[in-house]
């Protein structure tokens, strides 16, 4: 199958180029150093201003440092999403790597696939070892979590990076640079951010799967299958736009 | 079978032409050199028919396969080598080899096999472990062409294979090329003239998007020889040497005469004639003769002749 050999290539080049290590001690630190933020930050407070403020500081608890790990990993891993996403393409088109392997027999549905595949499994790594990391040090400073509830809620975590890296491969199709490609992507994540927030149909978007995970930590069971929804379709769409238009181009 | 064939093939970029009606046959098993100016449309017919460019107008087949509706059946028995190879820096030249080969769905034990074949060919064996990245255009020349044939391509498409190389490294890629001769058809754009007319077998000459002539290379040399002869005599007799010219020029089968110092070129109305006559005129005069030739033109001088009058043509 053509798309394990172009997956075995994106896997070789994202370990030899260090990506993966990047991706994986960016979101691995800030899964570690979320409940110690959670467990000190209020101590250091009170140590820094004195015992009378630490009266209106409220005593840290588990969910103090949930919420403050689903903030790190949903700011950090679109950052890096954008950031990791928005050359592949286009910098192969730019160099002329594409169009050398693209003459061979490798289609250019797998060419592209390997990629989404390639980062998406290099995210899920390095979710997996911030989530277990994060785990294990709540564990040690507050309590024991629902496993379950901590499994569902980073793979919400997983399915809202994937948006952004299926979104900014996209305009890693459309554009032939990477400034263009990180400018478009920037652009469509900002406004889909901004809608969810100014309007009401944020409970309808990526970023409430975040919301749901909270919730579900927090003991509360319901939950938001539309926004999941929506987030698939803003993955799929995306990359069943950029194959169609990637088997158009000229190259 | 025609193993490239193109019918009245463009291609419009915006407000220009880059190929306006191109018709090519290119037999199976021959060395093809595909000539014309800078901007003639050389390397936009390579993209198209190699499947990375579309046309706008007209059929392209390679093998016999039209090129947009069949592209992974051809890219399965085609060989590129584009203007600038381009790798990935971090690989090293083993590691590309074996990439192409698992594209091209080798077993392993064949891909190990031609990956050491082609290192050895390509004389990157020491470089084997070193990264792309830090190889010089030559080395870098060398993969790509040896990429090229990972498959043993029917058609190799080389668009200016020897571009980046010093002359020892272009005479390597043409002795290669020519070692091909039989083994597959061979469709090469380049500058290189000489060496057009030393390694290939037919040459298509294109101007402004449209095939000028093509022929079989000696067959466009005859076509377009000049008859002249070209004579040189000892440099003490350049005197005497202009009171010959002076009286060979009255001769019937002599068009002209030019004399540059002991050189003297004879271009004739009768080359038949002058083969007999021009010889013993000049050897009868005493003059002693260094040189004797029949002037032979080159495919540089015949490529310039026909772009030129296409050009006065335009």
């Amino acid at each position: 199958m053509s798309i394990f050999v172009a997956f075995r290539k994106e896997w070789l080049e994202l370990v030899r180029s260090r990506r993966l290590l990047i991706v994986a001690v960016v979101l691995i630190f800030f899964g570690l150093t979320s409940p110690l933020a959670a467990k000190y930050i209020p101590e250091i407070i009170t140590l820094t201003l004195g015992a009378d403020l630490s009266k209106l500081i409220p005593t840290p608890t588990v969910l103090d440092a949930i919420s403050q790990y689903v903030k790190n990993m949903g700011q950090f891993g679109i950052i890096l999403a954008l950031l990791l996403t928005m050359g592949v393409i286009a910098q192969e088109k730019d160099k002329g790597t594409a169009a050398m392997m693209l003459v061979k027999p490798l289609p250019r549905g797998a060419f592209l696939g390997a990629k989404f595949l390639g980062l998406a499994v290099m995210f899920a790594i390095s979710l997996a070892i911030a989530g277990i990391g994060c785990y294990y040090y709540t564990l040690l400073l507050f309590e024991a979590m629902d496993i379950v509830h901590w499994l569902v809620l980073n793979l919400l975590l997983f399915v809202y990076v994937l948006v952004p890296v299926a979104i900014t491969l996209l305009c890693s199709t459309i554009t032939k640079s990477l400034a263009a490609s990180g400018g478009i992507a920037l652009g469509v994540i900002a406004i889909g951010g901004l809608l969810g927030t100014i309007t009401k149909l944020g409970k309808y978007l990526p970023g409430e799967l975040i919301t749901w995970g909270t919730r579900l930590m927090k003991g509360d069971t319901s939950t938001s299958w539309i926004a999941f929804g929506v987030s698939l379709v803003l993955i799929v769409v995306p990359l069943v736009a950029a194959w169609l238009i990637f088997n158009r181009q000229e190259l | 079978m025609h193993a490239v064939n193109t019918e009245e093939l463009r291609k419009v970029f915006g407000s220009f032409t880059a190929l306006d009606g191109l018709n090519l046959s290119v037999e199976e098993g021959t060395i093809f050199g595909f000539l014309g100016p800078n901007g003639a449309g050389k390397t936009t017919t390579i993209r198209i028919l190699t499947g990375l460019a579309h046309a706008t107008a007209g059929r392209a087949r390679v093998l016999g396969i039209e090129v947009t509706a069949h592209q992974h059946e051809i890219a399965q028995q085609i060989g590129y080598l584009p203007e600038e190879p381009a790798f990935y820096a971090w690989m090293t030249p083993r590691e590309f080899l074996d990439y192409v080969g698992r594209v091209f769905g080798l077993p392993t034990k064949e891909r190990s096999t031609r990956t050491n074949e082609l290192l050895a060919l390509a004389g990157l064996e020491e470089a084997a472990k070193r990264r792309i990245g830090g190889f010089s255009r030559g080395m870098r020349q060398r993969l790509a062409l040896a990429q090229a044939l990972m498959n043993r391509p029917k058609v190799l498409f080389l668009d200016e294979p020897a571009s980046a190389l010093d002359p020892e490294g272009r005479k390597e890629v043409f002795d290669f090329i020519e070692h091909l001769r039989g083994q597959c058809t061979v469709f090469m754009s380049t500058h290189i003239l000489a060496d057009v007319e030393r390694v290939c077998d037919t040459v298509g000459i294109i101007n402004r998007g449209k095939l000028v002539t093509e022929a079989p290379c000696e067959a466009l040399l005859a076509q377009y020889a000049i008859p002249a002869f070209e004579l040189e005599v000892d440099q003490k007799a350049e005197a005497a040497l202009t009171s010959w010219s002076n009286l060979v020029q009255r001769e019937a089968w002599v068009k002209t005469i030019s004399i540059h110092g002991p050189v003297v070129r004879v271009i004739v109305n009768d080359v038949e004639v002058a083969k007999r006559e021009l010889l013993a005129s000049i050897t009868g005069t005493g003059l002693i003769l260094n040189r004797y030739e029949v002037v032979r033109p080159s495919l540089e001088d015949v490529f310039l002749h026909l772009v030129g009058q296409e050009e006065e043509q335009a």
